[in-house]
């Protein structure tokens, strides 16, 4: 099937263009090593991520998808027995320098988790939340517009704008997921990190994150975590494979599904494992 | 055939089975409300008891006297005196109802019918009243604790004379004003109002429930701030190490000293060294906040943990500060467990007696404690002296007490309970 014999799975390079051409490298993660302890999670992974681009992360469950998001917003500080080496940079700065305090890199780089994680208050603080310990408003006028036009792009304002001081934790759990977007999106950050944000919810409410998360990507760079490869398919312009730490493929989405040059991103997508 | 056979043994099997299972299950149900029920009835019997010796100390029984407040005896200067002899005025008003006793050894004993503070209740009434001068009004007056005795019925008649308390005369008389209606039980509020006492009818317990209160006050200011700074910082910031863990074995022993130890500690470090007052609800409150520290920590710690991790994270992913993340999400959350386990910790001192006998607070004081600094004794230390002293007076009041303190008890449990309710039904 594949016409390169690139089926050699002890090859430690990935296969596949990295960069499409055309958009400009906006985060870069240069062989980034993970270790929880001894157990080493992601080995020598190197990704650009670009501009108004969904890229999508793939791969059987455990094989380090989640650890590698989370250096990108340093959200593995807080795991005490993580170790990360590596150079990631953001717009051509060094996230894990000194300089630059992870607090004022979640700001500019936001997360959305698996399980929609609402805080226990009301829809407008729930918005309001990082706009207010950010200082990102001057005036109860401008936190409301924030919340506002967030709510309005999170695509949720016209269900909840009643009720906008009823508990976060009180809507739908598809809402709720949004809620949990729109409150990333009122820090206005530049990209987007995405756990499998639609692993806990029904069809209908899958294809309204879809689509959201479609119309987000023409202003933000995005990266998602999916086990779903109709949705990496569907949403993504550029897909990474990963496999037990590595980076085995990355390539624009069409190519890696169609033609999947390395023989276990194949066996994955035409479902032999995973 | 064959497996309709084998479905009949099955069949009957089970049958057979369940009869033998459902015996047991019944033995064991039995087994179970039987140990229900005697926790039940001994706690019964305690509280039967209880109730039946402490409620007769709410009430204490009174004298009716016509009092003459003579102004040429009370006010010979046109001010009312307070040095005035007001122990001759209650003393005449009693023999002028008994005229024919002359003797003086018997009117010495009618006048001890009287308690020692009815000249002293008509001194504060007309201090407060000074219009009632020239007057004649009918007072009741405290009567001693051993015509209370007689009427509560504690005391034997049919013993001979020296061997009770109270004479056969007096015995008389009590029933001629009974007889009078000039004998009644009215609520007890001297108890209430009054701080310890040598006599009975004048020993209230408000001494000791404002030490205790002084001594909780100063005991939750400090434990609840300590400990839950203690939990947060164990909780959030401390790094997983040895030196944490030892930490966190030391606490948890801590919880289990002997309250007595710190006792001592208090006597050692506070009294000796710090030389703070003796017998003071300062250095209770000291001592008991060391004692519920480890409580609070315990259960704060607890309270913390039960915070979902999903909300610290988006707080963290949004760009929340460690400080943050804990004064905006963990605190809120863990707020009522915190407060649940500060008030099973004051609970717990509140009943605390072997470590305040150590830094004094057990001595016999009248003065009821205006401040944290003034000598005190607590709820507990009262019952305790109270069930030490010979009069069946006070052993009647020990059981008020004691009921006065499972009241608090309670409550304080209740407030737990309620506490707890609310914050599961948060998630
Ligand atoms: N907090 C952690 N502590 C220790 N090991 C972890 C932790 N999180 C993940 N791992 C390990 O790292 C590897 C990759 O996990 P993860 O990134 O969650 O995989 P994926 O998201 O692709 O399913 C797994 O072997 C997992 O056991
Ligand atoms: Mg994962």
């Amino acid at each position: 099937m594949n016409g390169n014999s690139m089926d050699d799975t002890n090859s430690d390079k990935p296969v596949g263009k990295a960069v499409k051409p055309g958009h400009e490298a906006f985060m870069v993660a240069d062989n980034v090593n993970v270790w929880y302890g001894d157990n080493h999670a992601i080995q020598d992974v190197s990704i650009e991520i670009q501009k108004n681009q969904v890229l999508a992360l793939i791969g059987p469950s455990g094989c380090g998808k989640s650890t590698f998001l989370r250096c990108l917003n340093r959200m593995n500080d807080s795991i005490e027995i993580a170790k990360v080496t590596g150079l990631i940079t953001l717009d051509g700065q060094d996230i894990n320098s000194r300089d630059l305090d992870p607090v004022a890199l979640r700001a500019r780089v936001g997360m959305v988790f698996q399980k929609a994680n609402p805080f226990p208050k009301s829809i407008y603080d729930n918005v309001a939340y990082g706009p207010r310990i950010h200082g990102l408003a001057a005036n109860r006028a401008e936190l409301d517009e924030i919340v506002y036009t967030s709510l309005e792009r999170a695509g949720l304002l016209q269900e909840v704008k009643d009720r906008l001081n009823n508990p976060g934790t009180g809507l739908s759990g598809g809402q709720q997921q949004r809620l949990c977007i729109a409150r990333t999106i009122a820090v206005n950050p530049e990209v987007i990190l995405m756990d499998e944000p639609c692993s806990a919810l029904d069809p209908i409410a899958t294809a309204r994150v879809e689509d959201l998360i479609d119309e987000l990507s023409e202003n933000y760079a995005i990266v998602i975590v999916t086990h779903s490869m109709q949705q990496a398919a569907r949403m993504s312009q550029r897909t990474a494979y990963f496999h037990m730490g590595k980076l085995i493929e990355i390539d624009d989405t069409d190519k890696v599904f169609t033609n999947p040059q390395h023989k276990l991103t194949e066996d994955y997508i035409t479902g032999r494992f995973g | 055939m064959m497996n309709s056979n084998l479905g009949q043994t099955t069949r009957h099997r089970v049958e057979a089975s369940l009869k033998r299972r459902y015996a047991k299950e019944r033995r064991f149900k039995a087994a179970g409300i039987a140990a229900t029920f005697t926790g039940l009835a001994f706690l019964a019997i305690f509280f039967v008891n209880l109730v039946s010796q402490g409620t007769s100390a709410f009430q204490q029984t009174m004298i009716s006297l016509e009092i003459n407040f003579d102004r040429t005896a009370l006010a010979p200067d046109g001010d009312v005196d307070p040095n005035a002899d007001y122990e001759a005025v209650v003393r005449d008003s009693l023999r002028s109802l008994f005229p024919d006793v002359t003797d003086r050894r018997e009117r010495r004993q009618l006048s001890s019918l009287l308690s020692v503070s009815a000249s002293y209740d008509v001194k504060d009434m007309l201090a407060a009243d000074p219009t009632l001068l020239g007057s004649t009004q009918t007072v009741w007056l405290s009567a001693s604790a051993n015509v209370d005795m007689v009427i509560k019925g504690n005391i034997n008649r049919d013993v001979p004379q020296d061997l009770r308390t109270v004479s056969d005369l007096q015995l008389l008389w009590i029933d001629e004003l009974l007889a009078a209606g000039r004998l009644e039980k009215k609520f007890n509020t001297a108890l209430f109002t009054n701080g310890d006492s040598r006599e009975p009818e004048l020993a209230g317990i408000r001494g000791a429930l404002m030490g205790t209160f002084y001594m909780l006050l100063v005991t939750i200011a400090l434990a609840f701030p300590l400990g839950v700074a203690a939990a947060i910082y164990l909780e959030e910031f401390a790094p997983r190490n040895r030196w944490s863990d030892l930490i966190e074995v030391n606490i948890n022993n801590l919880a289990a000293v002997p309250s007595i130890v710190f006792g001592l500690l208090g006597l050692a470090v506070f009294i000796n060294w710090m030389s703070l007052p003796r017998s003071a609800p300062l250095v209770g409150g000291l001592v008991l906040s060391l004692l519920t520290l480890p409580v609070i920590i315990i259960a704060s710690r607890a309270a913390i943990q039960a915070v979902p991790p999903s909300i610290k994270e988006a707080a963290f992913g949004l760009g929340a500060s460690r400080m943050q993340v804990v004064f905006h999400h963990v605190l809120p959350l863990a707020m009522p467990g915190m407060l649940t386990g500060a008030i099973i910790g004051m609970a717990r001192s509140l009943g605390e007696t072997a470590p305040l006998l150590m830094i004094g607070m057990v001595a016999f004081i009248v003065d009821v404690p205006g401040s944290v600094t003034d000598p005190a004794t607590a709820l507990p230390v009262q019952i305790y002296l109270w069930a030490d002293s010979p009069e069946r007076a006070f052993a009647e009041r020990t059981s008020a007490a004691i009921i006065v303190l499972l009241a608090f008890l309670l409550l304080m449990n209740l407030a737990a309970v309620l506490m707890r309710k609310r914050f599961e039904k948060r998630w």
